[in-house]
């Protein structure tokens, strides 16, 4: 489903060279629930970017579904976000002053689905993340567990590849923050491949493989939670 | 994405910030309004102007001594002493194609005195076939014969003007008498009012008296002023006044039209000077009214790009979210189309008004032309265009993660 390959990212900035990522590969298959770890500036932003078709990779080859990410124009690659890629932001991103229904059917605009057909399937997963009493509210009247609900709802909505989720407890109270993860575990039991971004080792014990980076490297590619447990 | 969702979302947003909104679409209102409001009075000045024109009669050259040459030094209209009535009477006996009258004036300017009233006003001196000439219709009494011209006889026929200053309004003065420097007339006839002021000063403030009178016993002269040509149509004027123009060249022994002792003119080509000169003037306040519709385009854009960057994060978002470039563009131009056109039709209305309000206190006919009406709002949709596609596009090149990290 996901091959990396090779892959560097290096941002120039006034002659000054920032090697973000260097020669990454790692390949994801349906149905994973990983997790990728790793203190600030190490380049897991970076990495998940890419992985968002969000950024393009300065080297190597990102395979998404046997599509080379790497070689599509703007357009193309707005597409594969629509259609292929669920986004969890740190931050929920969802438009001010607009109610969550709306938020909800926001890819579906783009993607064209009939307006009827949008609001029915946004009201379904709004119902799925517990949120069918909320739904004409607006992110402002949300707290911010509800409002990350809302996103995941948003992300789910054209059926996606994968979820990518950066840092979604970061900014919720750790109370919700464990609904938050009951909710990614049981779409991942329901068939969904989930990558998620967390310097938290609480966070990221809810995944059955956990990524480490530093420096733009992996230094460790664990596939159970046990052997984290056990390093620890 | 359908037009509809665009522009419903479009107004949404705007309406968020309805003071910046307002403020946005003022520059607009005050272009689009300024725009209509001095294209629309600039028409009707025109519209006026040619009325008064038209209504001397359009069929008519006249011809008179002088020629209007750039560079030569005239004397005052009607000090000018090479034509002759034996010149219009030639025009006459010539029986050119065309020709329906030919009437010859002098025009001079007179004190005249009735009792105890006394006003200025203009002399002329005409033949029997003036009333017909300058289709004049009269109100009380009858106008000049053939047989008063040639008997010299002191009769006059009054413009209402005259009857009001010397008689007061209303009252039929026929058979009463006045003194033209100190002779006396008979009042004979009284013209209905003619209104307006065109060439020839106003044709209601006017005394007719017989041409062989005024020349040999109020003025003295040989001379005569003018000759007016009635022509059966308009196709014929061009024809008719180069017939005239060499006959009189050969009358007054001149070889070369260049050197011309006469002017031949027509009704249109004072029409189409004055059209010019009111053109002029209605493009010059539309072109002043045109800049502040220029500077009403400028705001959009700087509330455009104002939006824009403090919309960064939204933009990141829809570009995650699959948005493509083409929906970007379409969703700012949108608003700034909306900003515009809601801005032309508001100022489209205040231009009609105002332009209803002061040609009603001016006193000329209110004209409202439709074509600067769908102009006004087809402007200002493409000003929208023109100026929301900049901060539009810059909104659409926002790279997605840039955008999303934007604080």
């Amino acid at each position: 489903m996901i091959q990396i390959s090779h892959v560097s990212k290096v941002y120039k900035n006034e002659e000054i060279e920032t090697i973000a990522l260097s020669d990454i590969s790692f390949k994801i298959i349906a149905g994973e629930f990983v997790a990728i770890m790793g203190p600030s500036g190490s380049g897991k932003s970076t990495l998940m970017h890419i992985l968002g078709a969000l950024d393009l990779p300065t080297g190597g080859t990102y395979l998404l579904d046997g599509e080379n990410v790497g070689k599509l124009k703007d357009d193309e690659l707005a597409d594969i976000r629509n259609r292929k890629i669920g986004f969890v932001f740190q931050a929920f991103n969802l438009l001010p002053r607009t109610s969550a229904l709306k938020n909800v059917t926001l890819p579906m605009v783009y993607a064209g689905v009939p307006k009827e057909e949008r609001f029915e399937i946004a009201k379904k997963f709004l119902e799925m993340v517990g949120l069918s009493d909320r739904m004409e509210h607006t992110p402002s009247q949300l707290s911010g567990g509800q409002q990350q609900r809302v996103a995941i709802a948003r992300s789910l909505v054209m059926n996606p590849a994968i979820l990518l989720a950066d840092e979604p407890t970061g900014n919720i109270a750790t109370s919700q923050a464990e609904e938050i993860m009951a909710i990614f575990q049981k779409l991942n039991e329901k068939g969904h491949t989930i990558v998620m971004i967390t310097h938290e080792p609480n966070i990221a014990e809810h995944a059955k493989r956990i990524i480490h980076i530093r420096d733009g490297k992996i230094i460790e590619d664990g596939r159970r939670h046990k052997q984290l447990r056990a390093k620890k | 994405m359908e037009l509809i969702d665009l522009v419903l979302e479009a107004i949404n947003t705007l309406t968020l910030n309805k003071l910046r909104t307002g403020l946005a679409t003022l520059g607009i209102v005050i272009g689009i309004g300024s725009v209509i409001a001095l294209v629309s009075l600039g028409q009707s000045g025109q519209k006026a102007v040619e009325a008064q024109i038209e209504s001397l009669g359009s069929n008519l050259l006249t011809v008179i001594p002088g020629a209007l040459r750039p560079g030569d030094i005239r004397s005052a209209a009607g000090t000018s002493t090479t034509l002759k009535l034996d010149d219009a009477k030639a025009i006459e006996n010539r029986k050119i194609v065309g020709i329906k009258n030919v009437s010859a004036e002098l025009l001079r300017r007179a004190q005249v005195v009735a009792g105890r009233n006394n006003t200025n006003t203009q002399i002329v001196g005409v033949l029997a076939n003036y009333q017909e000439v300058r289709s004049l219709k009269i109100a009380f009494g009858t106008f000049l014969k053939d047989s008063d011209i040639s008997s010299l006889a002191k009769v006059a026929v009054l413009g209402p003007q005259v009857v009001s200053d010397l008689f007061g309004e209303g009252v039929n003065p026929v058979g009463q008498s006045l003194r033209i420097n100190r002779m006396v007339f008979k009042v004979i006839g009284v013209t209905v009012t003619k209104g307006g002021a065109g060439f020839g000063g106003n044709q209601d403030d006017i005394v007719l008296v017989p041409l062989s009178t005024a020349q040999k016993q109020l003025f003295g002269v040989d001379f005569i002023g003018s000759i007016s040509v009635q022509v059966e149509n308009k196709e014929q004027m061009d024809i008719v006044r180069e017939e005239i123009g060499y006959m009189l060249l050969d009358r007054h022994k001149i070889q070369s039209p260049q050197n011309a002792d006469f002017t031949i003119f027509s009704q249109a080509d004072i029409l189409g000077a004055a059209q010019q000169i009111t053109g002029i003037f209605t493009t010059l306040l539309a072109g002043i009214a045109a800049i502040s519709l220029l500077v009403g385009g400028i705001g959009i854009m700087n509330i455009m790009l104002v939006t824009v960057t403090e919309r960064t994060r939204e933009i990141g978002l829809r570009k995650a979210l699959g948005a493509k470039k083409k929906v970007i563009i379409a969703q700012f131009l949108t608003e700034a189309i909306i900003l515009t056109i809601a801005g032309g039709v508001i100022g489209m209305v205040f231009g009609i008004l105002a332009s209803f309000i002061i040609s009603h206190l001016i006193h000329l006919p209110f004209t409202l032309s439709f074509i600067s009406i769908i102009l006004a709002i087809v402007i200002s949709g493409v000003i929208g265009i023109l100026f929301g596609l900049y901060p539009a596009g810059k909104a659409a090149n926002l790279q997605p993660i840039e955008a999303l990290r934007y604080e």
